[in-house]
């Protein structure tokens, strides 16, 4: 019955199950390509956007921007995401991978449903941008592409599921799983919830497209939003769970309590999916209390979780370094830091622009009032690509600087383009995000081809300030695709062209090899009496104290943009 | 094995025995203290419907989008004043339901509204999806085909403003602007904001 077989790999001493470790592989390769597909459309619309250019005819514009939308949010980042579950349920449980075939199958069923969709993209029988908001109709077959995708994906947390099970019942591991699969787990839950939205409004959808039943256009939207918004919410679990596993694997991070960690990562699962809610904040189809007791009550409760997990992946780097003996004042653990490393500088990169420009801005904007001076405007995308972008899409480029030796077992290409690729990319993305927010928070929409409004009945004219906000915005985005181009060719030249790892030696640098794995952060022996003794410390701010002066520097923040919102509401027309 | 060799473990291995144990006073500080700040996000909400003069419950019901095409017309036929390039100018009375049709890739009709007046302005579509969006004062809604969202809505400056669609709704979606006028007390259109309309 167990004809798997294996590998034991030098560096972390893991048993690597042959199909599990080809899964990954092609997951990775296709989620890649997806990306350089993505970033292609990226560059042209920021282009467009950016109204000097005004690159893209019209027809185009739109087109691509259902190709980015698709093939970032949905191709790029779940196919990763795929890679992330077969590697936690196997690789870092010592398991097997207990149904290669069907692996395979649902591989291939979600590159068939992914390329359909691209195909009719392409080929603009689907000009319906990401959302796809009936009656806007596209060709049905896009709708199956979908459909198609989606059941691929969830057999994949099913194989996820069995093989936790299996490698329970084979004892490959002993007590409760590493937080890392346990954030995996709850990224696979939020994953079925999901994927099962998908399917309860694309299979209507697709019937509608063929003419077969009616589509109430609110009810797509809200049950959509259940898949739209909630994807996200995988992305954020998979990214916390990636955020513990390269701050392990960079530093030797600590889980500084495993119940606080584990109690957030429950409440994504209970109360995520209502986030889905503040899409339809200023929508017709829902009141006052439904709003409220969605978008707030109940989403302020996975609010807390990220909070929670924005004090523990810090702290428990501070640890970290703390217990490897950089001890020195509030922040030496972070002078100290290997920034070279760009599993590490992604990771650093990731919990800041995600709690500080995406978290802050998107609870704001999700707050139902606020939403008025925000609901498709340009601050909308400038919320989502701090999160999903500079926030998930960061951390799995981190996450894949380690792949490529681990799994792919090559050098990183191009190493010194590969140090310096996370900071151009963060870089890049965070002066992309607010200069975007600032633009939306003059009221200029998204989606939107002209803002120049040259074919409109009536002129409309932004302030001139909006044109330089535009500008810069297309700077920053454009410095952000030259580091995603950076990060694809470094993956693709790896993967594909890569030199060997060879023999590692601890404590021996190798070129392309991140120091994670040339010089392991091992805690000494006596590692519990000195974490012990951190906390027992008289200080108020705790064995942590860097990182509790940051949180409240990023509460701080967080207080002041909110109210600020609250005042710029104010000032508008009164409506009730 | 992925087995924790002490208590200090990283995220990667399996912690040794029972997980459950009490944190620590400085992680437990910061969890009480983003619970509160979460109930005052929370608060905020409630409070602003209580004491606050923007809210997007308005008065939502459905409608088939022949009869507010239809209540529309009638709305025009009642209170137009004049017309800019044919489409009608309407000025309704203060206090008065107001309509305005989305439809690609037009708003119909034009408003003249009166400043400091409140009226009740019905929003739907015939067609698509559309976004309100009132430009320069950034206040924006959904609008969607079969639903009438009537907004209790009061202009609180003067001048001529301009109705940007922010919704994606087809290929000539970024020509769908329209226009609302509001004159103060005194008849006359004081601030100029919008555009550049003669």
């Amino acid at each position: 019955m167990n004809s798997a077989t294996f590998r034991v790999c030098p560096m972390t001493g893991r048993r690597v199950d042959a199909q599990a470790e080809a899964l990954v592989r092609v997951n990775a390769v296709v989620s890649i390509v997806a990306l350089l597909v993505g970033a292609i459309a990226a560059v042209l619309i920021v282009l467009t956007r950016w109204q000097a250019v005004h690159l893209l005819p019209a027809e185009w514009y739109y087109r691509l921007l259902g190709v980015h939308g698709m093939s970032m949010l949905i191709f790029f980042i779940i196919f990763f995401e795929m890679a992330v579950l077969h590697f936690a349920s196997t690789v870092l449980l010592d398991a097997r991978m207990a149904a290669p075939r069907l692996g395979w199958f649902s591989f291939w069923l979600m590159v068939l449903g992914a390329l359909m969709v691209e195909w009719l993209m392409w080929t603009g029988k689907a000009d319906v941008l990401f959302t796809s908001y009936p009656p806007l109709k596209a060709h049905p077959l896009f709708y199956l592409g979908i459909i198609l995708f989606a059941v691929g994906a969830l057999i994949v947390t099913g194989i996820f599921f069995y093989n936790l099970v299996v490698a329970k019942r084979e004892r490959t591991y002993e007590g409760s799983l590493p937080l890392v699969v346990y954030g995996a787990v709850t990224a696979a839950i939020i994953a079925v919830i999901t994927l099962l939205h998908g399917a309860i409004i694309y299979i209507p959808t697709f019937l509608w497209s063929l003419g077969l039943m009616p589509m109430d256009p609110e009810i797509y939207r809200l049950i959509w939003w259940a898949l739209g918004h909630s994807s996200q919410q995988i992305n954020v679990a998979a990214m916390v769970a990636i955020w513990y596993m390269l701050g392990a694997l960079t530093i030797g991070a600590v889980v500084l309590n495993e119940k606080v960690s584990r109690s957030a990562f429950v409440l994504y699962v209970l109360f995520i999916s209502m986030a889905s809610a503040h899409h339809l904040l200023v929508d017709p189809g829902m009141g006052p209390a439904w709003k409220v007791v969605n978008t707030s009550y109940f989403m302020y409760m996975a609010v807390l979780a990220s909070m929670i997990h924005g004090f523990t992946v810090p702290a428990g780097m501070e640890m970290g370094q703390r217990l490897r003996g950089y001890t020195q004042g509030l922040f030496g653990w972070l002078r100290k830091a290997p920034w070279g490393d760009p599993g590490f500088s992604s990771l650093v990169f990731s919990v800041v622009v995600f709690g500080f420009v995406g978290g802050i801005t998107g609870v704001t904007i999700g707050t139902e009032q606020i939403n008025i001076i925000v609901h498709n405007t340009l601050r909308s995308p400038g919320h989502f690509h701090a999160t999903v972008v500079s926030g998930t899409a960061m951390a799995f480029m981190g996450a894949t600087y380690y792949l490529i030796p681990l799994i792919f077992r090559k050098r990183v290409a191009f190493w010194g383009l590969a140090k310096i690729q996370p900071y151009l990319f963060a870089g890049g993305m965070l002066v992309f995000t607010i200069f975007m927010t600032f633009a939306g928070s003059f009221g200029v929409p998204r989606r939107h081809w002209d803002i120049s409004f040259s074919q409109a009945p009536f002129d409309v004219q932004f302030n001139p300030v909006v044109d330089l906000l535009l500008a810069i915005m297309a700077l920053g985005g454009l410095t952000a695709a030259v580091g995603a181009f950076a990060f694809i060719a470094i993956a693709v030249v790896s993967v594909f062209f890569g030199k060997p790892i060879g023999e590692l030696v601890p404590g021996v640098a190798v070129v392309g090899v991140p120091q994670g794995l040339t010089h392991p952060p091992r805690h000494a022996a006596n590692v519990d009496e000195l974490n012990e003794q951190f906390h027992n410390t008289p200080s108020r701010l705790g064995p942590a104290p860097g990182t509790m002066v940051l949180v409240f520097v990023f509460l701080a923040a967080f207080v002041v943009y909110f109210f600020v919102n609250w005042k710029i509401l104010s000032g508008v027309w009164k409506i009730g | 094995m992925p087995t924790a060799q002490s208590d200090t473990h990283t995220g990667l291995e399996s912690p040794r025995g029972i997980w459950w144990r009490p944190a620590h006073r400085a992680e437990k500080t910061w969890v009480a203290i983003a619970f509160a700040w979460c109930m005052v996000l929370f608060a905020m909400m409630p409070l602003w419907h209580l004491k606050g003069n923007q809210n997007p419950s308005g008065i939502r019901r459905r409608v088939e989008p022949a009869a507010f095409y239809r209540r529309t017309q009638e709305f025009i036929k009642q209170y137009q004043v004049g017309d800019d390039r044919g489409m009608p100018i309407v000025a309704p009375p203060p206090g008065s339901e107001v309509y305005l049709m989305a439809q690609t890739f037009m708003w119909t009709p034009i408003l003249k509204l009166e400043q400091g007046k409140e009226y009740t302005l019905h929003l739907s579509s015939l067609d698509v999806n559309h976004g309100f969006s009132l430009y320069p004062v950034n206040v924006n809604f959904q609008i969607l085909p079969g639903y009438d969202y009537g907004l209790r809505v009061t202009p609180t400056a003067s001048g001529d403003f301009r109705i940007i669609c922010n919704e994606f709704c087809g290929i000539g979606h970024h020509t769908m602007v329209g226009r609302v006028i509001v004159v103060d007390s005194a008849g006359q259109e004081v601030v100029f904001r919008g555009g550049n309309h003669e």
